[in-house]
């Protein structure tokens, strides 16, 4: 793990959070859309919260396929479940919401979850894919070098 | 009546996110570690090679249905059981599903870790 992996998660943390937040505050705005009323849509797009809580949810899918390009997904998405906890503790220290005691061991579980999966390796599925054929190709190396030790040998015969 | 309409509803979203979060998965395990190509040939071929490959595409479109169709369940349903219940099941899904398709190696350490994240998405949401 790298410097730069390490913000790539916390980019998919942080993203994710932000933009959930800025879609909920804008939605709450426009206030319910209907099925039969699609232009609704439009309206609540042109709204900035949601354009730019739009905006960054592209940045948080980017930052995610990123992320499943070096790491398992049963890696990434445990990894990147603080943001839960992060959305928790800024409703309760800056908009001073109540936290239930029930959210409080919510939050507890899943720290205790981040903190196992981030203690262990990232990638396990390329090796399981690729060390067959990477020992494969060492023993047919092994064996061609012993082929041409044997032929350079004999060779001066 | 209502609990089967709505438990239908949760299952259906956490089907399409499971198969979308794979299918992405299994997109970017073939594209490669992103930081490496981009360093090596730049953005555009991240890009490029990200566009090429099929299981993106469907990966997308599985996503976007497990959108709609959560839209569709939380109007079935309430959103304090429609909501954790789905993003909950979907660690405990990709996991077992991660397993199976992508060949990951879920020991106990994961395992663990999923199903605490689970517990605590629902009672946080809850």
């Amino acid at each position: 793990m790298t410097f730069r992996k390490y913000l790539v998660l916390a980019g998919v943390t942080v993203f994710a959070a932000a933009g959930d937040s800025m879609l909920s505050h804008g939605m709450k705005q426009v206030g319910s859309v209907s099925l039969y009323h699609l232009q609704g849509v439009i309206l609540a797009v042109l709204n900035p919260w949601i354009a730019v809580g739009i905006l960054l949810l592209l940045a948080f899918f980017a930052s995610y396929m990123n992320a499943l390009s070096w790491a398992d997904l049963t890696y990434v998405l445990p990894a990147t479940s603080i943001g839960y906890v992060l959305l928790a503790l800024v409703a309760r220290f800056a908009l001073h919401e109540q936290i239930s005691l029930l959210r409080w061991l919510g939050i507890a579980l899943i720290s205790g979850g981040v903190g196992l999966v981030a203690g262990g390796e990232a990638l396990t599925s390329h090796g399981h894919h690729k060390s067959p054929p990477v020992a494969k190709d060492a023993k047919d190396e092994a064996a061609e070098s012993e082929v041409a030790s044997a032929a350079s040998s004999g060779a001066p015969r | 009546m209502k609990h089967l309409y709505t438990w239908s509803g949760i299952l259906i979203v956490v089907f399409f996110s499971v198969v979308g979060d794979i299918l992405i998965a299994r997109a970017m395990k073939k594209v490669g570690d992103v930081h490496e190509l981009w360093d090596r040939c730049g953005l555009w071929a991240v890009v490029g090679r990200v566009l090429s490959r099929p299981s993106f595409f469907f990966g997308v479109m599985a996503m976007a249905v497990a959108f709609f169709s959560l839209l569709f369940a939380l109007s079935w349903g309430d959103v304090s059981l429609v909501a954790p219940a789905a993003a909950s099941l979907t660690f405990i899904g990709n996991a077992f599903a991660a397993k199976i398709f992508l060949h990951e190696k879920v020991d106990r350490r994961r395992w663990i870790a999923a199903l605490l994240v689970a517990a605590g998405v629902a009672l946080l949401a809850g």
